[in-house]
């Protein structure tokens, strides 16, 4: 079963950041540096917010542009990042259309979601839930 | 990667030569937790006895706390500086995002010296800290505007904070206030005139660290067990819900909710501004502060047809919260929300405190009335209980510094009855303007003797509340007794610093048991000698610029209007004084042996 994580409906969330430091909390650690999902405001809190996350895109873009093959496509839809062969080049952050690859300030690496859902268990409001990749 | 428990930089910025530079002060949060401990010992560092607040050598201290980025409502920032309203210690919290941003950039503290010779804004990051030209912003009528191009301008969309002052804060109105996230504030006490008089408009700060914990799985633990509490049980219900406006139709059916510059203890506007009828008529969106998935910002979204042109509207988007309620609305009889609304936006925009404001153009309003100030001296204006239209007009007075009468209304209600007249109704205490409550003695006691002289020091309205329900009498010793256990256990929440909305899910076992997953170790019981000792140096601060109990003004007003729980007298108030001062020179003597 090929997963991914949905946004639902943006106009419950809040900004909370209860998410982006829930992804961070996977390795035991408080913080946003290695968090691969990002809230933002869409121009001020007044006008509600924006969350960017990877939707495990079918023909990802990231991968076209990754020179060394680092990033490869699931099955499915997504990607999957082998560290060993990146070279922190940040194509992929560029490259991605929806802004959902971030940077891992700790390893100086991008990071990505990787689909596992530790952070829609934190989302008080129902706005992202992980669901299953239709017709994978 | 840094540890969580080892929050030691302090950044300081020198704003007469552009310089900054970062001191380990490891020892002094191992010592004193962040936060308000922190801040108050770099205030006692940095600020000389009898420091102009407006001089350049005066400083602004920002102090983040060990649950700051690490523990959920951990979301505030303590701000500590000299205030120009009181002439004292200054102190104000803000939500928002300052406070995870400051922790994410790696800082526990800032420290602002100096002054500018143009308009600057200073962003702040892991990198270091970067001298902008704010020229262009200086004197724009809306704070919002300010935010919206800095927004533009700079990095870190998401995870930045960007305080700011409005035009209030430039003219050095002893209330102004910074403005952080467009709708939280560090609002009372005067910070937004201080970074006026530094020529400092505006701080952006943001960053990306990660924090190790010595036991991971612990952190996890008692993380999701908070998490648990805040968002699946009743405890933040009202915050959750309704916001603070919840208190509106109680404190007003208990005859506790100051009107007409507490001529009255109910409102008769009180349903329509009450947190349930703005809830279903105006809440537009709800917005949290970092780390925070309460979200107790309640954000109107007010529709205003324009007057000049058929078929325009402009929506605004205005938060609202009890106290402005109260301040804005209550006390000067506006009942109508849209009036409300109007008046509140226009004193965001300007950058003041809302409560100081609604507070002197309460007192100014009984001043018109009993005839002690007339139109000449307020510019032709005449001020009259309901009247929002004319209360605009008269902010932009006071923002402005227009003339004389506004220029002493802008120092606050105790400074403008020294030359008016009207100290009895002038509702300032230790020259603080008055919070939203008139719930009996515990509730003045608490502002008298408060280290802020806000509501929010020791929560002496919650103490009269709860003897209510339980219907039961309490002496002045026992009341200030409860009030000083109070407050000295706020220093420790407000040093690490978590939200004092999150203080019945933050008890000292809990705290405790929070700081043992960091790898730190000590008991409820040295918590709270921890709390003791920071209000004890905050009092040391005070005494040292010439704070005196005994030099405490009671506004009469408080004893003629009786309260749920009979009359409030001077002297049951005298005596409450009395008790907590004994209970603070116990701690200070057993301190000196």
């Amino acid at each position: 079963m090929v997963k991914r994580i949905a946004v639902v409906d943006v106009d419950l969330c809040v900004g909370c950041q209860s998410c982006m430091f829930a992804c961070n909390r996977r390795f035991g650690e408080a913080g946003l540096a290695r968090t691969a999902i990002f809230v933002q405001s869409t121009g001020g809190f007044e006008h509600g917010f924006a969350v960017k996350v990877c939707r495990a895109c079918r023909e990802p873009p990231c991968v076209k542009v990754c020179p060394t093959g680092a990033l490869t496509k699931r099955e499915g839809g997504g990607v999957r990042l082998d560290h060993r062969k990146c070279i922190s080049c940040g194509n992929c952050v560029s490259g991605c259309t929806i802004g959902a690859i971030f940077w891992d300030e700790v390893l100086d690496k991008p990071t990505v979601c990787t689909y596992c859902g530790y952070c829609v268990s934190y989302c008080p409001y129902g706005v992202i839930k992980l669901e299953e990749v239709e017709g994978a | 990667m840094t540890e969580a428990s080892s929050l030691s930089r302090v950044l300081y910025v020198d704003l007469s030569n552009k310089r900054y530079w970062i001191k380990e002060r490891g020892d002094l949060f191992k010592e004193r937790l962040g936060g308000a401990g922190v801040a108050i010992r770099l205030l006692k560092e940095e600020c000389k006895e009898g420091t102009d607040p407006l001089a350049p050598e005066s400083p602004i201290i920002l102090c983040v706390g060990y649950f700051n980025g690490v523990f959920p409502l951990a979301s505030k920032t303590v701000a500590m500086f000299k205030s120009p309203l009181t002439k004292n210690l200054g102190e104000s919290h803000a939500g928002g995002r300052c406070g995870v941003a400051m922790r994410m950039a790696g800082l526990g503290g800032i420290v602002i010296k100096g002054k500018s010779e143009i308009p600057v804004y200073l962003v702040v990051n892991d990198e270091g800290v970067r001298f902008k030209d704010a020229s262009a912003l200086w004197g724009m009528n809306s704070s919002s505007t300010v935010g919206r191009i800095i927004r533009e301008r700079e990095a870190g969309a998401g995870i930045r904070a960007i305080m700011r002052i409005g035009r209030a804060g430039e003219n050095l109105v002893s209330y102004a206030g910074v403005i952080t996230e467009t709708f939280r504030h560090f609002g009372r006490l005067g910070l937004g005139a201080v970074f006026g008089s530094k020529k400092l408009k505006a701080i952006v700060i943001h960053g990306r660290a990660s924090l190790t914990l010595r036991d991971a799985r612990g952190y996890r633990e008692v993380y999701d067990e908070l998490f648990r509490n805040f968002t699946k049980t009743s405890l933040m219900k009202k915050y959750h819900e309704l916001g603070t406006p919840m208190n509106v139709l109680p404190l007003n059916a208990a005859n506790s909710l100051p009107s007409r510059n507490l001529q009255r203890a109910t409102f008769e506007g009180a349903n329509a501004l009450s947190g349930e009828a703005m809830s279903e008529r105006y809440l537009g969106r709800r917005a949290a502060c970092g780390h925070c998935p309460v979200s107790c910002i309640h954000i109107a979204a007010l529709r205003v047809p324009y007057e000049t042109e058929s078929h325009f509207y402009k929506t605004k988007m205005i938060s609202y919260d009890y106290e402005p309620i109260y301040a804005l609305g209550s006390m000067l009889d506006i009942r109508s929300p849209e009036g409300f609304l109007q008046l509140m936006d226009r004193v965001e925009e300007l950058g003041l405190d809302a409560m100081s404001t609604g507070v002197a153009l309460a007192w100014a309003t009984e001043c018109m009335e009993k005839g002690i100030v007339g139109p000449e001296d307020t510019g032709g204006i005449v001020l009259s209980w309901g009247d929002y239209k004319t209360y605009i007009k008269a902010v932009e007075r006071i923002a402005g510094v227009k003339g004389e009468f506004y220029e002493a209304l802008g120092k606050g209600v105790e400074y403008a009855s020294s030359i008016y007249g009207g100290e009895e109704f002038a509702l300032a205490f230790g020259g603080n303007e008055m919070p939203g409550y008139h719930c009996g003695l515990a509730t003045h006691l608490g502002f008298l003797v408060g280290a802020r002289h806000s509501h929010l020091d020791n929560a002496g309205y919650a103490i009269d509340q709860k003897l209510s329900v339980e219907g039961r009498r309490a002496e002045p010793p026992e009341l200030a007794k409860m009030i000083f256990e109070e407050e000295c256990w706020r220093q420790v929440l407000s040093s690490l610093v978590v939200c004092f909305f999150a203080r019945g899910v933050y008890t000292p076992e809990v705290v405790s048991k929070c700081l043992t997953a960091m790898g730190i170790n000590l008991t409820p019981e040295d918590l709270k000698k921890v709390g003791e000792d920071i209000l004890r140096e905050k009092y040391e601060f005070k005494f040292r610029e010439g704070f005196s109990f005994d030099g405490l003004r009671v506004p009469k007003r408080v004893t003629e209007i009786p309260t749920p729980r009979g009359f409030v007298t001077e002297k049951d108030l005298r005596e409450g004084i009395k008790s907590f001062e004994e209970l603070l020179k116990k701690r200070m003597s057993a301190r000196a042996q």
